[in-house]
């Protein structure tokens, strides 16, 4: 939401165009980042069933996170059954 | 028939000729209904498209009459079974965003579990409308007429209307849809009428034939309509950077709504011959003492008041109607000729100066007309009010003033 809108040019009711959940980057609300070890990720892509954003892109059997939405949760480096996720601190 | 053959006194009944009247009442039907049907009729008048609600005493007949409707084939409607006022008012609010027009109606405890919802209807801009018979609150539970359900819901951005008997419940309901669907409005409406001594009466009435009742309303054009064509979020989070601006401009529809109310009475005049004011006056001229009711009591105010008027005492009534958008100017100009002011009021607001109404109408005065005012609560719980009660609060409330005695509010009809 832009803050240059005033309640004249606002929408009726709290109703807006869809998609501007695209908008907030929730990534920063990260403390920790998953790292993925590619030499360890045997492709079952658990972590990818479980991420609930979701967070964790897939193409084909290749997963990558994406870091503008992951909230760093830890689920993935949880569920991983090869532990080639980990859980790195966030550096301010 | 009050609105179809005025009072004597009755300052806006009848206006436009004797002419005019027996020509829009030729045109109308004769109907003795309750309250409750009478609410009921104005919905199916209207077409409405959903209809959901959950009974409770003393609405109850009005989700009876209109669901025997629905499933006879009289009413094309779809009515939504529920389990429970709140999923009644969600309902409404989901098919009102869809497009349709919609119709609900509570009492007491079952408006009090809408709460949430009210305000979801009013924020979201819905053109719902809503019959309230208006009923006390518990503990301790009573079932019988007061105003505490009606005044719970009075910051929830409703449009507000009370009616005195049938004929106002019927015509405020129709009048209703016309004034929530209006683009410059977009506002939920509630329609209340006094449980058991309005919704469970039955008396005469004029309705608008049907063919006159929906070309007066038309279909349902204005608001949210979903459209797969063209996707919208609805019922958004809205934090600190917008919040404040839809409700700003929520605020603003209410304010809209005071014209387009005007014009809506002014329409339906035309059409009925009965002419609505925000404010009902009777016996108002060169009154120095005012009495203000609302609901089923406003009768019997003017009934006392005719017989105070015999005896030389310069008394009035004024009945309120419209609520929500409080009606100021109206108020300001009609208040301040007064020298005295009685309230009198079916609703406790403990810890406060006075009861709602009390307080609408000090401040509408307040810092420019000096009138002396004072406040009785009455009637809780359907407690029964008598011409001879208003006379007693009448004289009580004159002494009150005149003595100065008025920085707390009175109790009339309570053991003490």
């Amino acid at each position: 939401m832009s803050t240059s809108i005033t309640w004249k040019e606002i929408d009726l009711g709290g109703s807006v165009a869809g998609g501007t959940s695209e908008n907030y980057k929730t990534g920063n609300w990260r403390v920790e980042r998953p790292v993925i070890d590619y030499s360890k990720c045997v492709k079952c892509l658990i972590c990818w069933l479980y991420c609930p954003e979701p967070a964790i892109i897939r193409k084909g059997t290749e997963v990558k996170i994406d870091y503008d939405y992951c909230k760093g949760c830890g689920i993935c480096a949880e569920e991983c059954p090869t532990k080639a996720i980990s859980m790195v601190p966030e550096e301010v | 028939m009050r609105r179809g053959m005025p009072h004597e006194g009755d300052k806006h009944g009848s206006g436009g000729g004797v002419s005019m009247r027996v020509e829009v009442l030729a045109r109308q039907q004769k109907l003795a209904m309750t309250g409750n049907d009478a609410a009921a009729y104005a919905a199916k008048q209207a077409k409405v498209d959903v209809i959901s609600a959950y009974p409770i005493t003393p609405q109850t007949f009005v989700v009876e009459t209109l669901s025997r409707w629905v499933y006879d084939g009289e009413l094309d409607a779809k009515f939504i079974n529920v389990e429970s006022e709140h999923s009644a008012l969600s309902a409404v609010i989901g098919a009102s965003l869809a497009g349709a027009r919609t119709f609900t109606a509570t009492s007491s405890q079952g408006l009090a579990y809408m709460w949430e919802a009210l305000y979801a209807a009013s924020g979201l801009r819905l053109p719902i409308v809503m019959a309230l018979a208006a009923r006390a609150l518990s503990a301790p539970i009573n079932i019988h007429n007061d105003h505490s359900d009606f005044f719970g819901m009075r910051d929830a951005g409703w449009i507000m209307f009370n009616g005195e008997e049938a004929q106002e419940t019927y015509d405020l309901t129709l009048m209703a849809f016309k004034i929530a669907e209006d683009s410059r409005v977009l506002l939920p409406v509630v329609v209340s009428y006094d449980g058991f001594i309005v919704s469970h009466a039955i008396s005469n009435f004029y309705a608008l034939g049907d063919e006159d009742a929906i070309r007066f309303l038309g279909k349902r054009t204005t608001g949210p309509k979903i459209d797969p064509d063209n996707p919208r979020t609805i019922g958004v989070l809205a934090l600190q950077d917008s919040y404040f601006e839809f409700k700003r401009q929520q605020y603003e529809a209410m304010e809209s709504a005071r014209q387009v109310i005007k014009e809506v009475f002014e329409k339906y005049y035309e059409l009925s011959g009965r002419r609505y004011t925000p404010l009902k006056e009777y016996m108002t001229e060169e009154a120095d003492t005012c009495i203000v009711v609302m609901g089923s009591t406003v009768g019997t105010a003017r009934h006392a008041v005719k017989m105070l008027r015999e005896e030389g005492e310069k008394v009035g009534v004024v009945g309120v109607l419209q609520y929500r958008p409080w009606p100021r100017e109206d108020a300001e100009k009609l208040f301040s000729k007064f020298r005295r002011i009685i309230v009198m009021e079916k609703v406790m607001s403990p810890g406060a100066r006075g009861g709602p109404v009390y307080e609408d109408i000090a401040s509408t005065l307040y810092p420019n007309h000096g009138v002396k005012m004072v406040d009785f609560v009455y009637g809780l719980g359907g407690r029964d009010i008598s011409t001879s009660g208003i006379i007693e609060v009448y004289r009580k409330g004159e002494e009150l003033i005149d003595k100065g005695e008025t920085e707390r509010v009175y109790f009339y009809g309570v053991r003490e």
